[in-house]
Order: structure tokens, then sequence, then C-alpha cells
């Protein structure tokens, strides 16, 4: 460079290593006073917030701050601003959840809530289950268990097959892995493909298979197929599957069985927020009326 | 003599190994038991067959000449441990933005699960750490005109760490964790590395203690608060009871919130004194001898020395705000962090202020770029770094991406350019080269990872705010608006971004390995001057 500006070279400090000086330029004061003001700040904050520990507790701070008092204040204020309207939903009959526009646009919008945070891991954040994994869709009118807004409460509340409410909904599907021989499934898993309108993969094994269905399956899914609410026992005449509806899936279910569990959500819940998702879940597509 | 001894302790080793490899209760410990029966196993027979050989002793000059050997070793494995650490990163990168990735017949290994302290643990430790460990044996050496103290104790170091890094990294595969962020290895790794962190340690200040400089020169006393706080730090997280000495599970000596708080005052100042205070000990040697201009300001370099490494131990508990710590400790770790702002800027202030006068350099000299920008993506982390522990600004950034990209920022910008800025330095010194093989290959470098990093940075910041939004999103009546889900659903987009920048950094890293290794290939050597270069002066 110029030699201007090597004649204005600071000083340096004089050592040498391996060929690098340091010069001695000052601190720049920007620097400097960037650096005394974080620490007059720092000082000045944990004066006004809990900060320096003692023997047995720490500075409290002038200005009594807490993250917990925070915490607990902002959830009172949310509560306390939906604590009528709460308070109406947990007491009505349920049928006016759904028939009341004001509590059920409310309880729509608070049960949607409820189930982003507890429902969406297994049901998806858009309600259409997981099929592979038997979680079921929500949006459809296909029901295990029933779609009125009673029914739908009672399976929320108490959950399905869980060891937690001794209320919960409970069926068993037997394993006919230990029933029927491995020929006798194969022809009724034909069969079975047929009630949906399906093309079974062997259509002399499906004829085969219907005596076996009559006798060992129509007891709880019906003689056509039709299934039945009262066990949670799946329609098999329609082409909604909770497992899949596949031949090798037909034959993983008929062979082992299934047991779908659901946590019973009043041991977690407030009733108004299990009547909300209720509602919520209602109106997703299926909501059947009420049987009066 | 000695032979002997090795022997016998050669082979207590491998029957030891062989009998843990037979007792072991888990596939991770039985591995690493093989593993270790196999290197003392080969050292033994190897020792053995080289016993009452005829020593060829060394001459007086090369005893008297730096220790470069070693050093070659390490900017080997730095670029080796490089590529692969930026390559399982690009990999689980685009596992996060394609599940699918995460394969069925690869479950239990490399799952993203497994991966992911795989890669993080060979970028800092394995590239990181060897960058640190052979820069530090070329810097002092040079800075103290002395060769390394301890002899063949600098190859104990570099050979024993490669075995840290190798049981660490197939423990990752095979499930052996504590669980530890950045200190994942299970206990016999973590004592494996106390005794070759100690060797180091002994190595370096023995080296400085006889050297014939009459003071320490800066970067020295960067590297050697370097190693010190490491010892002190790992040792500490690491205090656990092994369940049994043929399982690698062991159990933390804290729990609960103390358990957080030790991890994180780890956790913190691994990044704090491995990847700040080593590096700027990298930068105050390669900045100065690559720009051959003095360091801007003596003064600076003690002040923010002083200032940094008091002030970093304590900015730990900025990680858990908001959790089970007490406010107190939140606030402190708080405060710190934001009085640690400028003397980390210190640094920076040095290394670009150093150029000053040789800006046209920047021009014509990629090399100097690559460490200018490192310096850049210094200061811009150790500015994003305090302002993220603003408990406000944690608030929305905290579990989220941001985090993500500010550690890259970091780690790809700082720790990484200042790495190949050295290595590109070092390899026609120590492979007595005229110069590098293709100086626009370095150019090409240096826009992918430039870019590399850019798209990376830029894309987590924007995913990592958003996400932060969308959690803290309710509406009228105070319901959340979002679920989780959601949000992973939001973020893909950017996901694919940033594991394309990955994939042009993993590029340049490659491209730089090609040069290197043409340079030590076909570059023309440097003509013999006198006396060698690597002699130690006066």
């Amino acid at each position: 460079m110029s030699d201007k500006q090597h004649k204005q070279e600071p000083e340096t400090t004089g050592h040498e290593w391996d060929g690098i000086q340091e010069y001695n330029n000052p601190l720049p004061r920007w620097w400097l006073w960037i650096f005394y003001a974080t620490i007059v700040w720092a000082v000045g904050y944990t004066i006004a917030y809990p900060a320096w520990p003692g023997l047995k507790e720490a500075t409290p701070g002038l200005l009594g701050y807490s993250s917990r008092a925070e915490v607990e204040k902002e959830i009172a204020a949310a509560e306390a601003g939906n604590a009528e309207i709460n308070a109406r939903l947990a007491s009505v009959e349920l049928t006016e959840v759904v028939e009341d526009p004001e509590l059920n646009s409310y309880a729509t919008q608070a049960g949607g809530a409820v189930f982003r945070t507890w429902c969406a891991q297994c049901h998806g954040s858009g309600a259409a289950g997981v099929q592979a994994a038997g979680y079921p869709n929500l949006l459809d009118d296909a029901w295990l268990w029933g779609g009125t807004i009673e029914d739908i409460h009672t399976t929320i509340a108490h959950g399905i097959r869980n060891e937690d409410d001794p209320a919960a909904r409970w069926s068993q599907m037997p394993v006919f892995g230990d029933i029927l021989s491995e020929e006798e499934i194969v022809q009724v898993v034909n069969y079975v493909m047929t009630m949906s309108g399906g093309t079974p993969q062997d259509a002399a094994a499906a004829e085969a298979g219907a005596e076996i269905y009559e006798i060992q399956c129509a007891a709880c899914h019906g003689a056509e197929g039709g299934g039945d609410r009262f066990q949670g026992a799946p329609a098999l005449n329609d082409a909604i599957w909770l497992y899949g509806g596949d031949y090798d899936t037909l034959i993983e279910t008929v062979t082992y069985s299934r047991f779908g569990v659901m946590p019973p959500w009043q041991n977690r819940l407030e009733e108004h927020e299990i009547r909300a998702v209720a509602a919520y879940v209602h109106q997703l597509g299926g909501g059947e009326a009420s049987r009066d | 003599m000695s032979n002997y001894i090795k022997l016998i302790a050669y082979g207590l080793v491998t029957i030891f190994a062989m009998m843990a490899a037979n007792f072991a209760r888990d596939m991770a410990y039985q591995v690493h038991a093989i593993i270790v029966m196999l290197v003392a196993g080969g050292l033994f027979l190897w020792t053995l067959r080289h016993t009452d050989e005829p020593v060829v002793a060394d001459g007086p000059d090369l005893q008297r000449s730096y220790m470069d050997g070693v050093v070659r070793a390490g900017v080997i494995a730095t670029a080796f441990w490089g590529v692969v650490g930026f390559l399982v990163g690009t990999f689980i990168a685009f596992q996060l933005a394609f599940p699918g990735l995460n394969f069925d017949w690869s479950e239990g290994f490399a799952n993203f699960g497994r991966l992911r302290p795989l890669h993080t643990s060979a970028v800092i430790f394995a590239f990181g750490g060897n960058a640190l460990i052979a820069t530090s044996f070329y810097v002092v050496q040079r800075t103290s005109a002395a060769r390394l103290w301890g002899g063949n104790a600098a190859w104990f170091v570099f050979w024993g760490y490669q075995l840290f890094i190798v049981l660490a990294a197939t423990g990752y595969l095979l499930g052996a964790t504590q669980s530890r962020e950045y200190a994942e290895p299970e206990w016999y790794t973590d004592w494996w590395l106390t005794i070759v962190w100690v060797v180091y340690l002994a190595i370096f200040l023995g080296t400085i203690v006889k050297r014939k400089e009459p003071h320490i020169y800066v970067a020295n006393w960067f590297y050697l608060s370097f190693i010190v706080t490491v010892a002190m730090l790992h040792v500490f997280n690491n205090l656990s009871v092994p369940v049994s000495i043929w399982g690698s599970k062991s159990v933390s000596a804290f729990a609960g919130v103390q358990d957080a708080m030790t991890q994180w005052w780890y956790g913190h100042n691994a990044v704090g004194f491995f990847l700040t205070a080593g590096f700027l000990g990298m930068m105050y040697y390669f900045i100065p001898k690559q720009a051959e201009r003095p360091v801007f300001s003596y003064k600076l370099s003690i002040i923010h020395f002083w200032a940094l490494i008091f002030i970093y131990i304590w900015a730990g508990p900025h990680h858990l705000h908001y959790t089970a710590l007490p406010d107190w400790a939140s606030t402190l770790g708080m405060v710190f962090s934001i009085v640690l702002w400028m003397p980390s800027w210190g640094g920076m202030i040095n290394g670009l202020m150093t150029l000053s006068g040789a800006w046209d350099k920047l021009r014509t000299d990629p090399v100097i770029r690559m460490m200018v920008i490192s310096v850049g993506f210094y200061g811009m982390s150790t500015f994003e770094g305090p302002m993220m522990s603003i408990k406000a600004v944690n608030s929305l950034s905290h579990y989220t991406d941001w985090t993500i990209g500010h550690v890259h920022s970091g780690a790809l910008g700082w720790n990484g350019m200042i790495t190949f800025g050295a290595l590109y330095f070092l390899v026609p010194r120590l492979w007595n080269r005229e110069r590098l093989y293709s100086l626009s290959l370095v150019s090409w470098h240096f826009w992918l990872a430039t870019i590399g990093i850019v798209l990376y940075a830029a894309s987590m910041w924007v995913t990592g705010i958003m996400e932060g939004l969308m959690w803290r999103e309710v509406d009228a009546n105070g319901f959340l608006v979002n679920s989780f889900a959601d949000t992973v659903a939001a973020k893909f987009p950017m996901y694919v971004v940033r594991a394309l920048g990955g994939v042009l950094y993993v590029a340049g890293a490659v491209i730089m390995c090609y040069n290197l290794w043409m340079t030590v290939r076909r570059s023309p050597a440097k003509a013999a001057a006198g006396t060698p270069a690597a002699v130690p002066a006066e």
C-alpha cells in the first residue's frame, strides 16, 4: 500500500513470534463503551429481577418477578375469559351443544384446539386417521361405536379397551389362528373380500368361506356384514377399513386379531373440554342426529 | 528395555479386551472390546517384531527441528473427518425433509436418532478436534521456537484421539449413549479421552515451558484455555457410575435440574472453549501469517481474552430458560450472555483490523477471503447468541430451528471456514510445496461453502421463526390454532433448502480435498534455501 499509510503505522509491542508482530493500538472506544454499557445494564437487570444466590435463597429482585407466577396469571386470565361459557357447556344437555348455535360455535373452536393438542397424535391433525396403525378416520360417516354426540362423548370420556376406566368401551375379536385352519382362514378372508363388492383372490375359496363366516363371524359382524355398534364390530360390507382391506392385511387381522386402545380422556380433560372436542368431532363430517 | 514393558502392557490389554468381548452385556460394548483387542494386539505384534532390532537414532538435526509428521497426520484426519461429518449431516438433513430415508432395514443404527449425534460429534470433535490438535501443535512450535515436548507422546495423542472418535462413532450407531448432548460417549470412552487429553495438555504446556521466545503468543493463551477448560468440563459432566464393567451403560452422578444444568454448563462451554477459544487461537496465528500484517491490537487481545474466558463459563443457563431451572439462574445466564457480546467481538475486531492496510489481498487471495468471511460469521453468531439468550427472544426461538440455524452459521461459517483457511495455509508448508495446486479451486470452494451457509442459515431462520410463531398462535378465545404436525408440514420446503445448502457445503469440502491432494502430488517442491524452514529459530 501507499507509503503514507506505512509512515503513520502505530508502534508494535516490540515482540515477534514466527514473524508475527502486534500493534500497540488502544482499545476501540466504541467497543469499550458498549462493553461498559452491557455491564451497567447487567447490574441493573440483576437488581430488578431475581438473580444473586445466597445461602438460603436468591435475591428476589425489585420487580418481584417470577416466571411461574407469570404463567399462572396468564392461564388464570384465559380461563376467566371463558369461565361463563365453559360452565354452560359443561352443564347443558348434550343435544343442546349441537343445537344451540352460540354454544356450538364456541365448542367447535375450543374442541379443535383440544383435538390438535391431544388427539392429533393418533387421528392426525386433519382427523383422517392412520389406516396402517388402525387409528380410525373421523371425517367419514362410518362409526365403530356410534356417531351421535352422546356416543362420541362416551367414547372420548371413557376410551376404548383400556385398563384405566371400568366404563371403557370393550370388545375382543378372537384370535382365529387358534380356532380355524390356515385354509379356512384363507377361505373366509376371500369371502369377506366379496362382501364389500371386491374381487376375491380365489373365487372357489370365497364360496367355501361363506359357511365359515356364517358360523364364526356373523354373530358380531352381522349376516350381511353390517357390523354392530354395541360391540364396536366394524361393518365389512363397505369400502371403509380400519386396518386395511387388502388380502394380506385381512389374513393378518383374522389370524392374530386386533386390539386398538384409546385412553379415557375424563382422567385428563375437564368435562367442558370433552364436550367441546365431542362437538368438534361430531361436525367433522359424519355426525349423526341423536336418538330421542 | 522399554519395549518389554510395552509388550507386557499391550499383552494385558489384549487379554482383558478378549475377556470383555466375551462377557459383554451389550452389542456396543462387545464391538468396542473387539476394536480395543485388535488395536492392542496389533501393537503387541508390531512391538514384538521391532524389539531388539538395531535402533536408527534420530540425528541431532531431526531432534532440533519442528515435529511436523504428527501435524501432517492431523491435517489428513481433519479433512477426512470433515467430509464424513458433512456427509452425515447432509444425509440427516434429507431424512428430516423426507422421513422415508429412515429405512426399515437401517432402523436401530442409521435412523435419524442414531445418526444425529454421529453428525454433531463428527464435525465438532473429529473435524474440529483434529483441526485444533493439529494446528495447536503447529502453532505452539513456531511461536515458541521449540520442538514439541514429550517426543512420541504427540503421536499417542493423535492416534489415541482417533481411537476415541472410532469408539464414540460406533457407540452412537449401536446405541451406547449417555443421552447428554455433545457428551454422548459412554464411561470407558470418556475415561480414554481423559487420558489422551491430559497427555495433550502436558505436551502443550511442556512446549510452552521450553519456549525460546520471552513471551507467550496470544494464540497459545487461547489454545491453553481451550485445553484446560475442556478437560474440566469433560470430567465433571461425565461423572457417572458404570452399571457393570462388562457393559456400556452408566448412571449419571447428577439428577433432575442439577443434571440439566451440569449438562448445559458443559454444552455451552463446549461451544465457548472448543469452538470459540480454541478456534480464536487458530485465527490469531493464521490470519496475521496469511495477511503478512501485524495483529491489530495487543491490548484488545489481552482484554478480550480474559473477559471472554471469565464470562463465558457463566452463560450456560440460557439454554434452560423457562424450564425447571430457578429464575435466578436463568437471569444470571442471560446477563452474562449479554456482557459476553463485546468480549466475543474483540476477536472479530482483531481479526478484521489486522487486514487494514492489506484489504487489497481480499481480491487476489481466496485463502484470506475464506479467513475473513469466517471472522465475519463469527461476529454474526456472537451477536445472534447473546440476542437469543434474552428471555423474551428465547421464548420465541427456543426449541425451534432458529437454534439450529444459529449453531450452523457459527459452525459452518466460523469453525469450518477458518479451518479450511488453515488447511490451505498448512498443506504447502507441511509438504514443502511452493504453492497450492489451484487458487481457482479455492475460489470455487469459497463460493460453494458461502452460498451453502447462506441457504442453510436463511432457511433455518425462516422456519425457526415461523415455527415459533405458529406454536404460540391463539385465536380470540385463547385456543391454540396449530397442531404440532401442522408446523412440521409447514417446514418442509425450508428443510429441502437446508439440505441443498448442505450439499453445496460438502461439494466445497470435496473440492478442497482434491486441491490439497493435488498440491501434495503435483505442486513443485519448494526450492531448498540453505537450512530447511522447519528448524526452530534462535
